[in-house]
């Protein structure tokens, strides 16, 4: 683990910030499937996976949420250096960071207007497991039906039944990333 | 990995990392509310608007190295536009290019959806010039966001079935509307409504408006319907012909005049998939002598 704020950005950030997009996006389009990346060391307790998400979509112009555990004087330093996007509290914030439990309230992020709904937070959850397996999950995106290990359904019932209203979530867990988008129906097994 | 290096006068892909990251979210975005578009800071390109910067944009924000590029304009890969913007990302992006379908990891195009069906691992790119489906309904952008919002869609069923009154038939061709997950309603920008049945998709669909400076998206496998009424179903048409040159008879036509004397053949739109056929040995009306 970095402790350098300055180290740990990526080397080359055009190549490796569309590879990273592309693994972003098949994610967003594909609710479920999981996909690795990589050229980020960020300090603890940022995975690799939120740091390259981070690096990719954030900068001066997208408030971001560090959730309490992911709130430290390193973690602030290293994001300063590469991203430099304001923090913010949750309802400010168009990207938010931290464990599920951390980032709760989970209704107190923007989940858009009627006329924009795109205005609305995306949650970057870190995980500790993510894998193929628990939670049902249907919708644009999935052919027939797609599995991942969610932290919990109610929560993401609640978000699909608001659409277009909502927010969009990623789930990191070391170098791998997966996305729920508030499309998504979820059912509990 | 590629050989090709792109141009070290420009960043990857020529836009700049902070306007890439603004699209990318805005491409997210689109992907989680499939049909709404999503407004953008759309950049001067260094081709104009009517040469579709805004897919233009869509794709620079999507390509990898790794990519294998494909651009189609009206279905032919050899137009000035689809040349200038493939030679573009040749130069300032150095991916390869393809004008096969099935060889293509990203696709931009204008006005056509591929014959072959795309799959998982590809994405689509539209170059849209309108992509207000109700704009010809209702010029202010204040009402017709509204009109979304509340998903006030009768005004465009009355401009539909008006149609049907007069003449019998929905006599929109091109850029008919749909309805996205049961939810927004849409332009598919100016395929011929013979494509709409091709927006519900194993692949990744983007559509990018540079003027109007709107992205929006259909996830693969989302539900696309293209608005019809009980008693006058959507109907997907095409000119009633085979293709001249390699006689397929379900794929998109383009009638073309061959001589002054009024001499006019029918052939494939999308010149690829014409080509692949005769390269399989199929042969159409007017095929040469070695007709199989
Ligand atoms: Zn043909």
């Amino acid at each position: 683990m970095r402790d350098d704020a300055l180290s740990g950005g990526f080397a080359d950030t055009p190549v490796e910030a569309a590879r990273a997009f592309r693994a972003a996006l098949e994610a967003m389009a594909r609710p479920g499937s999981i996909h690795a990346v990589s050229g980020a060391a960020a300090p603890e307790p940022l995975s690799v996976a939120a740091a390259v998400l981070l690096l990719t979509l954030c900068d001066r112009e997208t408030p971001l949420y560090l959730a309490p555990g992911h709130d430290t004087e390193a973690l602030r330093n290293w994001l300063a250096f590469h991203v430099g996007a304001p923090l913010v509290g949750p309802r400010e914030a168009m990207f938010a960071i931290g464990g599920w439990d951390a980032l709760a309230p989970h209704d107190a992020y923007a989940i858009g207007t009627a006329e924009y709904p795109d205005r609305s937070v995306t949650l970057i959850v870190e995980r500790t497991e993510l894998s193929n397996a628990g939670t049902r999950l249907t919708g644009p995106g999935i052919e027939t039906e797609a599995h991942l290990s969610l932290p919990e359904t109610e929560a993401f019932q609640r978000n699909a039944r608001r659409f277009p209203l909502g927010w969009d979530c990623y789930f990191t867990c070391g170098d791998r990333l997966a996305a729920l988008p508030r499309t998504t129906r979820t059912e509990a097994l | 990995m590629t050989a090709m290096q792109h141009d070290p006068a420009y960043n990857f892909a020529y836009l700049d990392e902070q306007t890439k990251r603004m699209i990318r979210r805005a491409l997210l975005k689109a992907l989680a509310i499939p049909g709404y578009q999503v407004p953008f800071a759309s950049r001067e390109m260094p081709m104009p608007y009517g040469w579709g910067t805004g897919g233009v944009q869509v794709t620079a924000a999507c390509l990898t190295p790794e990519d294998r590029l494909k651009v189609i304009d009206q279905g032919a890969d050899d137009t000035t536009n689809a040349v200038s913007i493939r030679k573009f990302f040749e130069r300032t992006a150095g991916v390869e290019t393809t004008e096969h379908t099935v060889q293509a990891s990203v696709i931009q195009t204008r006005h056509r959806i591929p014959e072959a069906p795309l799959t998982e691992g590809q994405i689509l790119v539209y170059q849209v010039p309108i992509p207000e489906p109700l704009r010809f309904l209702e010029p202010r952008e204040t009402e017709t966001r509204k009109m979304h919002a509340l998903e006030e869609y009768g005004l465009i069923y009355v401009k539909l079935y008006e149609d049907i009154a007069h003449n019998g038939a929905i006599s929109t061709a091109y850029a008919y509307p749909v309805k996205v997950e049961g939810r927004y309603v849409m332009d598919p920008s100016p395929i011929p409504k013979f494509d709409n049945p091709k927006l519900e998709s194993a692949a990744i669909q983007l559509f990018g408006a540079g003027r109007e400076q709107r992205i929006y998206a259909i996830p693969p496998y989302t539900q696309v319907v293209s608005l019809d009424f009980e008693d006058h179903p959507f109907e997907p048409s095409k000119a009633d012909h085979d293709c001249d040159l390699c006689g397929c008879g379900t794929s998109y036509l383009d009638e073309v005049i061959t001589d002054d004397a009024g001499g006019r053949m029918f052939v494939c739109s999308d010149t690829d998939f014409c080509a692949a056929r005769q390269a399989e040995g199929h042969r159409g009306r007017l095929s040469g002598e070695d007709a199989a």
